[in-house]
């Protein structure tokens, strides 16, 4: 795919990734081999009916493409930007084994612009609406796909978010480049087109708890918020100005527009050395951002090497186009700063691979007096984020694990009645597209539950 | 989602008390708590203490003093003006309980926020000590209001134009080594709050401060608020806004809260050179 030039493109937050053309996007479609038992549909979280789709688009029929992706799909602009397809249904297309898989990503990013572009109002078809009340707490994209397939199946749904805008991780996380903002904004009136309400500035908990929503008529509630507690290493030093957590410097960058400040209001200070600990996608779109923003230098810092990386391929290469180096088999022990408070040093040591961790991936051994110093003058830490804390400590009958995730069944029932959850807040930081699937999955059995019925074992 | 501006009242050359249209917040805010007020769409999120709220008429009032441009902007609107986000109530709210007999300290803005937790305490049968301390008499505020709250009022003005002479600290030292105070509340700059902490620590008075920090998300999901507590990192936005006065490392909080100095300035220059005169409107 077409991406913006590295050399121009780390001066702008347009989009880098250009999308197929119509020509290119009917050459791919047409490698498909319409396997009678297509695997790739197995690969796919919410279930596209990808060889129907694909067959659509070789044939040039993309309104018809577009149907059959959104008769399972809510968000296909997203999906086809942010999915790790090469995880999912590229890596079990047949094709993968001896060639290169169908860009079944791509194409579904090529429908969906089309869409865009044609101005097309998708047809809406739901069930006519029954009346029963049911809350989501969050809007990222468990909670959007909840509400729309519930939406969808004639419930009255409203989504509370705490932000002043909705779309989660899709709109503080994913930076403009990756997951343009127009682009969230027009799956949002998608979502209202099939009656979903948002309600913003509303923190389930806080604002209202559940039990006050209970009185106000709602029957059923599925906890959709996500990953929102930014872990840090526990180093010294690691509270100096200058150290941002990854949630911080992406939401102001990405929902608070720091780019554009002052025109925009909320400030974002970086330095020209700056260091990103981690290495999935939050660090690599954090890395990104900071050279956007005018670093002169950005270190990825990572304690094991590029093939136990969790980013996207795609976002590693990408980020390497751009220049960011990469500092591997290394970690911080401590930060140094001046007498102002600013973080002016970084403390490293290196490491070696040893036996596979709980993760399956070799864990990082540190070599003894391998220390050495990196002068760094801004540290985003992106070493992952946890459950937010503050509405299971207004539920204290909320069964939670030791990480503080929200414990649910194989049904994504929580311990409290009529209460679901999905997405990050249960499996821990993952991806969109799983998110997705695991609200799709939750409504289902929400309606099942609300009917009174027998949940159907899954 | 807007807000309507209802009442806007001066109460100093650079204090304001505003009282906003805001029902969901209204209803449940309780003594301590804040929210998160962004003007416009090419806003920040901004922290303020709730400094009164009106369930049936679904209203809070905030009182606030002009520092940069989010608040300067803040200053400029008018009643029949609208601000377009509030998020809360935030903070956990204060829950000291009756504990006998309590000293309130607060300066600046801070007079502002040690009211409703003058009121809290009152209600709850605590003897309460208010001090407060202003530069001059001329920009002192809330002076009747904290009479009615507390059970003695001292204010003391730095050039003694009003009350005591000098700052809350004399007053202070004396009230505590004179009787006994089961606890101390603290609200004002850092730096005031660092220095009755040390005072109330030498006397052994259990102390409780109530930190302002720079936030942008509020719930706990950005660090950006964070502060050392005994030792621990802890969020302003909701393990707060009060902690142990004895135990915030002071020095490490104040350099936190001048990350964005250079920022806030040019975003101040940016406002009153487009803005002169408070013309600012919105739409």
């Amino acid at each position: 795919m077409k991406t913006q030039d590295p050399g121009d493109r780390i001066k702008n937050f347009n989009e880098v990734a250009l999308g197929l053309t119509e020509r290119e996007a009917v050459d791919e479609a047409k490698r498909c081999l319409k396997c009678k038992k297509a695997a790739c549909v197995g690969g796919c979280p919410v279930e596209i009916d990808i060889p129907a789709f694909v067959q659509n688009v070789a044939a040039g029929e993309f309104e018809k493409a577009l149907y059959k992706i959104r008769e399972k799909n809510f968000l296909p602009a997203i999906c086809g930007r942010v999915c790790p397809q090469e995880d999912q249904c590229e890596k079990v297309c047949i094709l993968a084994k001896k060639h290169k898989a169908v860009s079944i990503g791509s194409l579904e990013r090529f429908v969906a612009d089309w869409e865009i572009a044609n101005n097309k109002k998708p047809r809406v078809e739901k069930t006519a609406s029954h009346g029963i009340k049911v809350a989501v707490a969050g809007s990222g994209p468990a909670g959007l796909t909840c509400a729309g397939e519930l939406a969808k199946m004639g419930y009255d749904v409203t989504i509370f978010e705490s932000l002043h805008k909705a779309g989660g991780v899709l709109t503080y996380g994913i930076p403009e480049f990756r997951l343009p903002k127009k682009i969230v904004g027009l799956d949002l009136e998608y979502l209202k087109g099939v009656g979903v309400k948002i309600e913003v500035n509303f923190l389930v908990g806080k604002t209202k708890t559940l039990d006050e929503l209970k009185t106000e008529g709602f029957k059923a509630f599925f906890l959709g918020i996500g990953a929102g507690l930014p872990y840090f290493l526990g180093v010294e030093g690691e509270n100096l100005n200058g150290i941002y957590s990854a949630n911080e410097f992406l939401t102001r960058t990405n929902l608070m527009k720091s780019y554009l400040f002052p025109e925009y209001a909320t400030p974002i200070k970086v330095g020209s050395a700056v260091g990103v600990i981690g290495a999935g996608n939050v660090a690599m779109d954090s890395a990104r951002c900071a050279l956007r923003l005018g670093a002169k230098e950005v270190y990825i810092i990572y304690r094991r090497t590029e093939l136990e990386m969790p980013a996207r391929i795609d976002e590693i290469n990408r980020a390497k186009e751009e220049g960011v180096r990469f500092e591997l088999l290394t970690h911080p022990t401590k930060f140094r700063g001046d007498e102002k408070g600013w973080v002016k040093e970084a403390s490293l040591l290196r490491n070696k691979l040893g036996e596979p961790d709980s993760s399956g991936r070799r864990r990082p051994v540190p070599i003894p007096g391998s220390e050495f110093r990196m002068k760094l003058d801004t540290v985003i830490c992106a070493i992952g984020q946890g459950p937010n804390p503050l509405l299971p400590r207004t539920l204290p009958d909320l069964k939670l694990n030791d990480d503080g995730n929200i414990v649910v069944d194989k049904d994504h029932k929580s311990s409290i009645e009529g209460v679901f959850a999905g997405g990050d807040i249960v499996t821990g930081a993952a991806t969109v597209i799983s998110a997705m699937g695991s609200g799709k999955k939750a409504a289902r059995v929400m309606d099942s539950y609300l009917k009174g019925r027998q949940i159907p074992s899954s | 989602m807007s807000h309507k501006i209802l009442n806007k009242v001066k109460l100093n050359p650079v204090i304001w008390r505003l009282c906003l249209d805001a029902p969901l917040v209204a209803r449940s805010a309780k003594a301590g708590q804040f929210i998160i007020l962004r003007m416009d769409e090419k806003g920040e999120r901004i922290p303020l203490t709730i400094n009164d709220i009106d369930v049936k008429k679904g209203t809070i009032t905030i009182i606030f003093q002009e520092a940069g441009a989010t608040t300067k902007m803040l200053s400029c609107m008018e009643e029949g003006d609208f601000v377009e986000d509030v998020l809360g109530p935030l903070g956990r709210p204060t829950d000291f309980g009756k504990v006998g007999r309590v000293v309130l300290v607060a300066g600046g803005v801070g007079i502002a926020e040690i009211l409703p937790i003058a009121r809290y305490a009152k209600s709850l049968g605590n003897f309460v000590l208010t001090i407060i301390g202003s530069r001059t008499k001329d920009i002192l505020i809330l002076e009747e209001e904290l009479k009615c709250s507390s059970d003695k009022l001292i204010v003391t003005t730095d050039d003694g134009s009003y009350g005591i002479k000098g700052l809350v600290l004399d007053p202070l030292r004396d009230a505590i080594s004179m009787e006994k105070f089961d606890l101390c509340y603290c609200v004002g700059p850092d730096i005031m709050m660092k220095a009755v902490s040390q005072v109330t620590q030498t006397c052994g008075v259990k102390t409780l401060v109530s930190l302002d920090a720079n936030m942008v998300d509020a719930t706990g999901m950005c660090a950006t608020c964070r502060v050392t507590v005994g030792g621990k990192t802890k969020f302003v936005c909701v393990d707060g806004p009060e902690f142990d006065g004895h135990l915030v490392d002071w020095d490490g909080f104040m350099k936190r809260q001048k990350r964005f100095v250079e920022e806030e300035k040019r975003a101040l220059e940016s406002f009153q050179a487009q803005h002169k005169n408070c013309m600012y409107k919105q739409g």
